[in-house]
């Protein structure tokens, strides 16, 4: 009963609460009037009966507030009082409300758009159960080799899988294939990335696929029916989500298979070697062909592994070390790797992302840092020209308090704008990277989730409390107290701004420390674009076909198909030349060879010439303005049997014939005995712009086995345009061979340095923030300066000191932290950027030119963020400045 | 008019309850009843009758209700609850027993 009473009591307190008021004051003017009543009857007058109710009854606003503040909820009276006084003070300072909400927004969406990728991209275990279990195993030179991490040759998985029982369950997966989907029911030929892998890939992983059965050991063998698993989204792209695909044949390179299962729509496998983007998988016993299978030589699978319980990584790694030793041993030929290495299948997919977004995360740490101070900054400037309110209210019993609470009140509702702010911009910022990165390892995995927000909460909090406090305590009561004096003409005012000195001097050195790292990555950046690939870049279009085996059995079918194109492509109007290569500079490894030179010595064991290998027309040096060195080029009837010659690259020269003519000696293949006489030398490209170019040799394409061409076009202008034709050219010629890789060389090398523009932009972005906020910091102090000394200012003009030299003085008075903080920030630089060395291509650490460039900058901004308020110290009016007491 | 006693908080509670053990009063009234019963030596401040009654209304000892007044004008009407009721026998014991004790040391019979 009586807490029914209660809880009707607490309610009507805390949501009728104004008709609760209404009613108290009709209590309390009844009394009065009961008084006045009284008095009256005693035989007052009715204006003394009423002064003396009055003053008995004593002050009503306070009886009114003694009462209220029994009632529960009384503690939310007072905060709702304090919010709408803050919140109304900070509207009526609209300029410094936005800047400060912009300042934390800055921050706390930084700092959320970080912690989300580290959380979600290299923390959160994969999406597999008992993922911890899982790990991905390589091989290794333990001489040390330039990877560490090497693909794996069937051969020798088969070994590990065998010595692997009873400890862990093995699989091994190629992610970086491909098929020609046939065009069939209105759809378009395609080519698709594909994987192939073990039966048993899928179940060691742990996922089951979504329709149909996975692999069996029945499908992994060579003379298994061919069957294919599509993956999810390929299956809802190409198949409209069809249920009937499964039992359905499709044709993958010209060749039947059965749809036996669809993976589900989530599942995505993220490997250091691809695999992100594989669209159908494929039993991998049935597609390598048997040599490929047994071979230790030819590194082509990644092995993946789920370790059974009590057995370690490092375990299992000693176990297939045993094993790979041995077989080294008996297989001594130098492409057999002598060792194993394995991490676990997380750092398989995120290892290379470790250390930038770990490095980016501690620059978003400063930057919040670096916004805390400097909303605290400005928060104190703004308290400073307040100090006489702020004093008088203390003075009349306002509770010091109070005050305290208001500032701490103050900070926490721009924290809130500013972290909501922050949050959105943190998902904007996450939409924009997994719209233009969608290559990056473990993109499907970043959403902002609960540990997301509680993060962003937790931030606000901590920017609130932190910003809060410094400002709480600047307006301590020393200095109220001082306020109300009038000898405190701002004497002590430098000590006080101490603090804020230091801080500002660590905030600037902060600035410089992330501005020398973006000049240094923009340099790096813009060096490996302009990095020469071997040929000149512009107007060349290419584009990639790959004849498929079953269509195109014999060499001389390739052959012909190929001198067809290639005289079609030459016809069209505006061509200026034309060629085929196996793979153009700039557009990937292509494969490499061991070879020796039939002419010397043997080589001794162990060591081998390794060159990579291309296929080329004649024409082709010519139309890619690759420079002949020595020699001659392929003629055109150097083909098909008679196509045994060889054109090679100035490196390969270097190599193979130190101090020799090359011309006319004979260079032999050694995994297939092939033999070619070198004809010419040509120049070196690089085959990817951000390695050191390697050796090459040019075979004839028109013979040789190649199947997988690009085809080269030149033109003066607007190359481009030739794409529609040339793909209309090769569908007249087989309307099921898609074209893929449709583009100019310059476009495809910037491709290959996104992941350098990318760095370099994020941390100029992170660069600018930070030069924003120390602007703004510096200004915040300098204006609190000024305002502490308008007095003595205001006396020093109205003496007769000239303005330009107050304003000089105020100016390097505000330069003087810049300064400083510039010296401990390049200091600091020579020392962080140590850390970035392995993210610069071609550019020292300690550039001198970066470092003098972000000093210039660094003061220029310095200056004009400290420009408006010593101009306005230097305008003062004398007789106003004297005023302000 | 008498000068006013000091009176502990917990001892006003007491006495307010024990005036509407009888009828619902409004505030007005519980003052003058108060001075009245005690022989005109307690006049309890309205400073301290109100924010008592209204601590009392919100902890359910009593409940309030407006009603026509004695004059014809409305007022606020405070009356005891069947909780108020065991309250106030309860601090009414607590009061005899804290009496008794201060008489015996301060030596009164």
């Amino acid at each position: 009963m009586r807490l029914a009473e209660q809880i009707r009591m607490a309610f009507l307190s805390l949501f009728r609460r104004g008709q609760a008021s209404t009613r108290l004051d009709d209590e309390l003017r009844f009394h009065i009037d009961r008084q006045i009543e009284e008095n009256i009857s005693a035989g007052m007058s009715p204006e003394d009966a009423r002064a003396a109710a009055l003053r008995q009854f004593g002050n009503p606003a306070l009886l009114r507030d003694q009462t209220r503040s029994t009632w529960t909820g009384a503690w939310l009276d007072s905060l709702v009082r304090d919010f709408r006084y803050v919140s109304r003070t900070l509207i009526h300072a609209p300029g410094f409300t936005l800047i400060a909400v912009f300042i934390i927004a800055l921050g706390i969406g930084a700092n959320v758009a970080l912690f989300t990728l580290v959380h979600r991209v290299l923390l959160n275990p994969l999406p597999y159960p008992a993922s911890d279990q899982l790990v991905s195993i390589y091989e290794h030179e333990s001489g040390g080799s330039t990877h560490a991490y090497m693909p794996v040759a069937a051969g020798s998985f088969s070994e590990w899988q065998r010595a692997s029982r009873g400890v862990a369950d093995m699989a091994m997966v190629s992610p970086f294939q491909g098929y020609s989907v046939s065009a069939e029911g209105g759809k378009l030929p395609e080519k698709i990335e594909a994987a192939m892998c073990s039966w048993n890939f899928f179940s060691v992983l742990g996922v089951d696929p979504a329709l149909g059965r996975s692999f069996g050991p029945a499908d992994d063998s060579p003379n298994a029916e061919a069957s294919v698993i599509l993956s999810g989204p390929f299956w809802q792209r190409r198949y409209a989500g069809d249920p009937s695909v499964i039992g359905r044949k499709i044709w993958l390179d010209a060749k039947p298979y059965t749809v036996i299962g669809v993976l589900p729509e989530s599942f995505v496998y993220s490997g250091a070697f691809g695999g992100n983007t594989v669209q159908v998988w494929t039993p991998i016993a049935h597609e390598f062909p048997p040599p490929v299978m047994t071979t230790f030589q030819d590194h082509e699978a990644i092995g993946i592994a789920r370790l059974y319980p009590g057995t370690t990584l490092q375990a299992l790694v000693s176990r297939l070390q045993g094993v790979q030793k041995q077989i080294k041993a008996g297989h001594p030929e130098p492409a057999v790797h002598d060792s194993v290495i394995g991490h676990s299948l997380l750092d398989d997919a995120v290892q290379d992302y470790k250390t930038p977004l770990y490095a980016l995360l501690a620059a978003t740490g400063c930057v919040l840092l670096i916004a805390s101070m400097n909303v605290a900054s400005l928060l104190v400037a703004r308290i400073a020209s307040r100090r006489k309110e702020l004093a008088i209210r203390v003075a009349l019993g306002g509770g010091w308090l109070r005050i305290m609470r208001e500032r701490i009140f103050e900070s926490l509702l721009l924290s809130i704008a500013g972290g909501a702010t922050g949050l959105f911009l943190a998902y904007a910022a996450l939409q924009w990277l997994v719209k233009t990165r969608h290559d990056m390892n473990r993109i499907e995995a970043i959403h902002i989730g609960g540990s997301e927000l509680g993060f962003t909460i937790l931030a606000v909090f901590v920017t609130a409390l932190f910003a809060g406090l410094i400002s709480a305590f600047s307006s301590k009561f020393k200095d109220v107290l001082g306020g109300l004096q009038d000898s405190s003409r701002g004497s002590s005012s430098r000590a006080r701004a101490g603090l804020r000195r230091t801080l500002l001097v660590l905030e600037v050195s902060l600035t410089v420390v992330l501005l020398v790292g973006a000049g240094l990555l923009l340099k790096s950046y813009q060096r490996l674009r302009s990095t020469d690939v071997g040929v000149p870049v512009d107007n060349v279009l290419t584009l990639h076909v790959g004849l498929p085996g079953a269509r195109y059995k014999t060499t001389v079918q390739r052959v012909a198909f190929f001198e067809n194109v290639l005289s079609q492509v030459r016809a069209l109007p505006g061509v200026q030349s034309a060629g085929l290569v196996s793979a153009a500079p700039g557009q990937g490894y292509g494969g490499d060879d061991l070879v020796t030179v039939v002419e010397h010595p043997p080589l001794p064991k162990g060591t081998g010439l390794d060159l990579q290998i291309r296929g080329a027309d004649p024409g082709y040096f010519a139309a890619i303005h690759l420079p002949l060195i020595r020699g001659r080029v392929f003629t055109s009837d150097e083909r098909l049997d008679r196509a045994n010659v060889v054109v090679i690259s100035q490196k390969a020269v270097e190599m193979c014939f130190p101090g020799e003519d090359p011309i006319g000696k004979h260079i032999k293949i050694g995994s297939d005995g092939r033999v070619g006489e070198v004809i010419g030398v040509v120049g070196d490209t690089r085959w990817n712009i951000t390695e050191p170019p390697m050796p090459q040799m040019y075979w004839p394409v028109f013979g040789n086995d190649w199947a997988n061409v690009a085809i080269i076009v030149r033109s003066p202008a607007n190359v481009s345009a030739f794409a529609m034709p040339i793909q209309k050219i090769i569908g007249s010629l087989d309307p099921d061979l898609p074209v893929s890789g449709v583009g100019t060389l310059r476009e495809s090398i910037a491709k290959s340095t996104i992941d350098s523009q990318f760095d370099s932009l994020l941390v100029l972005a992170f660069a600018v923030i930070a030069l924003v906020l120390a602007a703004a910091g510096l200004y915040g102090v300098l204006t609190y300066l000024v305002t502490q000394r308008t007095s003595e200012i205001g006396i020093r003009i109205a003496l007769g000191a000239r303005r330009e030299q107050l304003l000089r003085t105020i100016l390097f008075d505000g330069i003087r932290p810049a300064l400083l903080g510039l010296i401990v920030g390049l200091a600091g630089s020579a020392a962080a950027v140590r850390l970035i060395r392995s993210m610069l291509y071609q550019t020292e650490p300690l550039d001198p030119a970066v470092f003098a460039s972000v000093a210039v900058l660094l003061l220029a901004v310095a200056t004009l963020a400290c420009i408006l308020p010593a101009w306005r110290a230097s305008r003062l009016d004398p007789i106003q400045a004297l005023r302000t007491e | 008019m008498g000068k006013p006693s000091d009176l502990v908080q917990g001892t006003l509670d007491l006495l307010i309850l024990k005036t509407l053990l009888l009828e619902p009063l409004h505030g007005w009234a519980i003052g003058k009843r108060i001075q009245q019963l005690s022989g005109e030596v307690l006049q309890v401040q309205q400073g301290s009758l109100y924010p008592a009654l209204h601590r009392l209304e919100q902890q359910g000892w009593i409940k309030a209700k407006w009603a026509e007044s004695e004059t014809g004008r409305q007022a606020k009407f405070y009356a005891l609850t069947a909780a108020g009721r065991s309250q106030l026998e309860k601090e009414t014991a607590n009061w005899n027993r804290l009496s008794t004790a201060i008489n015996l040391v301060v030596g009164e019979a």
